[in-house]
């Protein structure tokens, strides 16, 4: 079930468009109920922002495959995503790749088996000249993320995770 | 990028991010910087619409997502006495390879873009506007829906704007991850609400647009530019630039340069001074190749970019596009090949799998470029790669296919030396990928 907090705040999207064109804050409301559970989508959550934006569930189950952002599956506390675009890679995202990848042990695609990490590999965040740039959640974009800086973001999001912090904890930081 | 100090340095012939300092983004700030006097211009003095559009045109502004088209002329397409509704969008889904501008305009001067939205509102008769913000830059998606509060609470948006009976509600939207939103009919679907599949044109946006009714869709460094042009005059913005290549321009520069930014120069400024402004090649290395609007422009190779002016024109000359203005640097320690393949995958990944063309076709061109990176290329796989991306180009819905052939052949066309040492000696030409 989505939250009041979540309809509320899927409501302020819904009014955003004309009044019979509520399917228009359909990636709104997806992106604020992936939030809310725990930075994916299960398919009981693609029901209820159906049900409540009046849509058939296969229309939004549409959009929640179409975009990337959106995870169909489970994943763990922190989602890393690096961009590995040309500009990015020229700028040290290659590096940073195998530095995650070495420091978490998992590939693209994958999650830490302690559930703190899932790692992506991303395409152009719009952000080149911060290379390398990392998406955390979908929302706080980490810049020029060296290995040295990635070290400190892993302890920090690491630390947070000990805390019970994450997308688990439904607000999606 | 443009670390944090007294003012980012944008570059001294700066027009649409000079002053800003990375905190000066209120709507207190601009209004400082002569901001929405534009809009209060047109408004108290009543200056009919199609003045404003005339003045537009007469700035010889071009659209800067890419393709370049004039500004006025399209503004010129909106039906004037169609009787419902029309709509406005702004296209910051700023997501091709390279580019990264719109976000700093959305970040450091939000209200730039609002007045220059509103003033095309008015210019137009749009009732209504949409700003559709690439998903990943979610902070300069926050930044604009706590601008956009400030332009409603001051009046400039909203219903009578300024006492006047020009209505105006605007919008800030999100996408989520999906570079074909940047296409414009791709980015109304994803508006409505859809998957971001470009529609067949015509008809185009201007008759059958959002929802169905006419629609302008230009992009964020674009809207930026107009509140420029009304203040000071289309002449006056066509003179920082060239005939027919009006204004300054926002270039990213990314890749292999001390100094990755944004540097806004007039355009038909020397690439070299450029080049300089982004402090040069990186490491004291040479120059190799240049990719001058964005990956989907085809490459140049160094020394014919150092002979070129920065400006849609003279880039077009030399085969290539301005583009959206993002300039990607690759020194003398680039393979050319791998560098292919990254944007190979690229187009595969992003391939929004509606035509049959680019659905297959991105797939075997970054198998191909793939297996020819990795030592198994066959001696035809040159000659396969072009007419594969011969078969893409201009066969598909939208130009994400020929984005995806542009920089196989010219990559090819320029460095072929460089593939067939691959193919013959099962290794790269060059040392090693850094």
């Amino acid at each position: 079930m989505l939250s009041d907090d979540a309809i509320r705040r899927i409501d302020r999207e819904v009014t955003k468009y004309p009044a019979d064109q509520k399917r228009s804050a359909v990636i709104a409301a997806l992106a604020i109920a992936q939030d809310e559970h725990g930075g994916w989508l299960p398919a009981e959550a693609m029901d209820d922002v159906a049900r409540h934006l009046g849509l058939p569930t296969v229309a939004v189950y549409e959009v929640a495959s179409f975009y990337a952002m959106f995870e169909l599956k489970p994943t763990g506390r922190f989602k890393l995503t690096l961009c590995t675009n040309l500009p990015c890679a020229l700028q040290g995202a290659t590096a940073a790749a195998a530095h995650l990848k070495h420091k978490l042990g998992i590939g693209f695609g994958e999650t830490s088996g302690d559930g703190k990490f899932t790692l992506k590999e991303g395409e152009c965040f719009g952000a080149c000249g911060d290379a390398p740039v990392i998406l955390v959640n979908n929302k706080r974009m980490a810049s020029f993320m060296n290995p040295p800086q990635l070290d400190g973001l892993l302890d920090e999001l690491s630390a947070a995770a000990d805390r019970g912090e994450g997308a688990q904890t439904g607000n999606g930081q | 990028m443009n670390a944090p100090a007294e003012f980012l340095d944008y570059g001294p012939d700066a027009v649409l991010l000079a002053g800003l300092n990375g905190r000066n983004w209120r709507l207190a700030d601009y209004v400082e910087r002569g901001g929405y006097e534009a809009l209060k211009k047109i408004i108290a003095e009543k200056v009919p619409p199609a003045d404003v559009v005339a003045e537009v045109k007469k700035s010889a502004l071009r659209g800067r997502g890419g393709a370049g088209f004039p500004t006025g002329l399209k503004w010129s397409f909106m039906p004037r006495q169609f009787p419902g509704d029309k709509y406005l969008v702004c296209n910051s889904d700023e997501g091709e390879p390279g580019t990264f501008k719109d976000r700093d305009i959305m970040r450091y001067n939000p209200h730039s873009l609002f007045e220059g939205m509103a003033i095309a509102a008015y210019a137009m008769g749009c009732a209504r506007g949409y700003n559709y913000v690439h998903g990943e830059v979610w902070d300069a998606y926050l930044r604009c829906e706590e601008a956009i509060e400030e332009a409603y609470a001051a009046g400039f948006l909203g219903d009578n704007i300024l006492d006047s009976d020009f209505s105006f509600h605007l919008y800030n939207c999100h996408g989520y991850g999906a570079y074909i939103c940047g296409e414009e009919t791709a980015l109304l679907e994803s508006l409505e609400g859809k998957k971001g599949m470009p529609r067949f044109k015509p008809p185009f946006p201007a008759s059958f647009g959002m929802y169905g009714k006419p629609t302008t869709i230009n992009n964020t460094e674009t809207f930026a530019a107009v509140p420029w042009i009304i203040r000071n005059g289309g002449e006056w913005f066509a003179n920082l630039g060239l005939p027919n290549n009006g204004g300054t321009k926002i270039f990213s520069v990314s890749g292999d340069v001390a100094r990755p930014g944004n540097y806004e120069i007039r355009l038909g400024t020397p690439f070299p001074k450029l080049l300089e402004m982004a402090g040069g090649v990186r490491n004291g290395r040479a120059l190799k190749a240049v990719i001058p609007g964005g990956s989907s422009a085809p490459v140049l190779p160094g020394d014919a970019m150092m002979e070129l002016t920065m400006d849609y024109d003279a880039i077009a000359k030399a085969g290539s596009m301005l583009g959206s203005g993002a300039v990607i640097v690759l020194d003398d320690s680039r393979c050319m090949v791998k560098s292919l393949l990254r944007l190979s995958y690229f187009y595969y990944e992003e391939s929004c799998g509606q035509c049959t063309p680019c659905r297959e076709g991105t797939g075997w061109l970054w198998r191909m470029v793939d297996r020819i990176e990795h030592g198994t290329g066959r001696p035809e796989d040159l000659d396969v790669l072009t007419s594969v991306a011969d078969n893409i180009q201009g066969r598909t819905i939208c130009a994400l296919g020929d984005a995806a052939a542009l920089p196989v052949k010219s990559f090819i066309k320029h460095f072929r030396a460089e593939f067939e040492h691959h193919i013959e000696h099962k290794h790269c030409l060059v040392p090693e990928y850094v």
